[in-house]
């Protein structure tokens, strides 16, 4: 589904991205883990064309991807992406928050859009916020609403970029509650986390980064319990 | 001076009835050149943003060109000079030379508005797959015009006061209205006096509309309207 081949990213003269090569199959979830600035965020915001690779290449569901691109936007459609920040539109009520691009992108009618957006806060348990502006929502609740936003244009793959790290502890949870429930649908996912426990129980597969490059890969039990590279015993053992 | 005070009253209530009639006259210009200058001004300042260099190089060299030059110089280049040429009359090359003039103005209030909305936003919406239009179109315009609302409503009113210029073309409004009955009556204090304060009523006015405007606007935790 996700193909990333030999992928460098550089902003100026640092090398956010050098040479990294991954493939992510249908329904997989694979968590990135990593020290700050280890390249982990840049990689996935080159999955959606939000930074511009310097060579190397990714293929999405056979896709090129290229900023440059004149129809990236279609190409972004397909993959949902959540953020530290939120990002939400302040300017919008929660549930237009969730319609506007279903309605500007996908075309949908503005009863299917509200629909399609009332089932999923109905999931995340959210349907008494529906009228409300982002700014009177808690940090736990606007991360739903962002998962939801991104969730109601029915995308192939999500990219979750640091999205608890931004979040009081006692809301964390309710977050994570909501990833795992899209894992264990099979949504195809690409974490971005600090939270290695959620690692532990939800991913397929843990990667760890380093300056730019990945050290390490496989199964959490075998990333966690049992690390083949003395730097992810390093990272693993000042984090645990 | 009861028969003084009498005799000012009925001197005032004569001007006030010369110049009543040419109020809505000045506020046709003023209301006609400000939407000219908000859509040109919106153009301009989207495009100062554009990536292109040559769209961003001459929208930026059209602010410099029009905001450098006096307004009274607009007025008469436009009705004198291409007035003759396309045969415009008093009231469209009124209302074009400061329509275009402000639209300068507003161009670099409506950028830096555009300017202050956070990246990711942009990063937002592109990521929901709406383009570069769209994202600009339902996502940073809507943000950044709550944002400009009270500088855009300062310049409404400094462009009603600057329509007092067309006067000089001959276009008949309230600054005109002043000076036919001052040259007539030469009654120069009672008439610049409720010249001045038939602006103020206006402008008093407009300050009211603008407050009123904002809280129509604001929403809840958003900028400058956080209760």
């Amino acid at each position: 589904m996700i193909k990333i081949k030999n992928v460098v990213c550089r902003f100026g003269n640092i090398i956010a991205v050098n040479g990294i090569s991954l493939d992510v199959e249908r329904g997989e979830v694979v968590v990135i883990i990593g020290p700050s600035g280890s390249g982990k965020s840049t990689i996935l915001r080159c999955l959606n064309a939000l930074e511009e690779i310097d060579s190397g290449e990714i293929i999405i569901d056979n896709f090129r991807i290229d900023k440059n691109q004149k129809d990236i936007h279609q190409i972004r459609l397909e993959i949902g992406m959540v953020f530290q920040q939120f990002n939400l539109f302040p300017h919008l009520t929660v549930i237009d928050n969730i319609m506007l691009a279903q309605k500007v992108v996908r075309r949908r009618s503005k009863e299917e859009a509200h629909k399609k957006g009332m089932g999923l806060l109905e999931q995340v348990g959210l349907l008494d916020k529906v009228d409300v502006y982002p700014e009177q929502l808690s940090g736990g609740q606007k991360q739903r609403v962002a998962i939801v936003r991104a969730l109601a244009m029915d995308p192939k793959i999500m990219l979750f970029d640091e999205v608890t790290s931004a979040l009081d502890p006692e809301m964390i949870g309710e977050v994570l509650e909501t990833m795992k429930m899209l894992a264990v649908r099979g949504m195809t996912m690409l974490v971005v986390s600090h939270e290695l426990g959620f690692a532990r129980e939800v991913a397929d597969r843990v990667v760890f980064m380093e300056a730019g490059k990945i050290i390490e890969s496989g199964t959490p039990e075998k990333i966690f319990d049992n690390p083949s590279r003395p730097r992810t015993k390093d990272f693993l053992n000042k984090v645990l | 001076m009861i028969d003084w005070i009498c005799e000012q009253i009925v001197l005032y209530w004569d001007i006030f009835k010369y110049l009543i009639p040419v109020v809505p006259w000045t506020a046709l210009i003023t209301v006609t050149s400000f939407a000219l200058a908000l859509v040109l001004g919106l153009i301009i300042g989207v495009l100062r943003l554009s990536h292109n260099r040559a769209i961003a190089f001459i929208s930026g060299a059209y602010v410099n060109i029009i905001r450098g030059v006096p307004l009274l110089v607009h007025i008469f280049f436009i009705y004198f000079g291409l007035g003759s040429l396309l045969n415009l009359d008093r009231f469209t090359a009124g209302v074009l030379a400061v329509g275009i003039c402000y639209s300068a103005y507003l161009a670099e209030i409506f950028r830096s508005g555009i300017d202050a909305i956070a990246h990711g936003q942009y990063e937002a919406a592109m990521s929901l797959g709406m383009t570069r239009f769209q994202t600009l179109r339902h996502v940073i315009i809507p943000q950044s015009l709550r944002i400009v609302i009270p500088p855009v409503a300062n310049e409404f009113i400094a462009s009603l006061k600057d329509s007092s210029l067309v006067s000089i073309i001959g276009l008949r409004e309230l600054t005109r209205a002043g000076r036919e009955y001052y040259s007539q009556n030469f009654t120069d204090f009672q008439t610049w006096f409720l010249v001045g304060l038939l602006y103020l009523v206006m402008t008093l006015t407009l300050t009211r509309l603008v407050k009123y405007l904002e809280s129509v606007y604001a929403v809840k935790g958003f900028g400058s309207s956080r209760a």
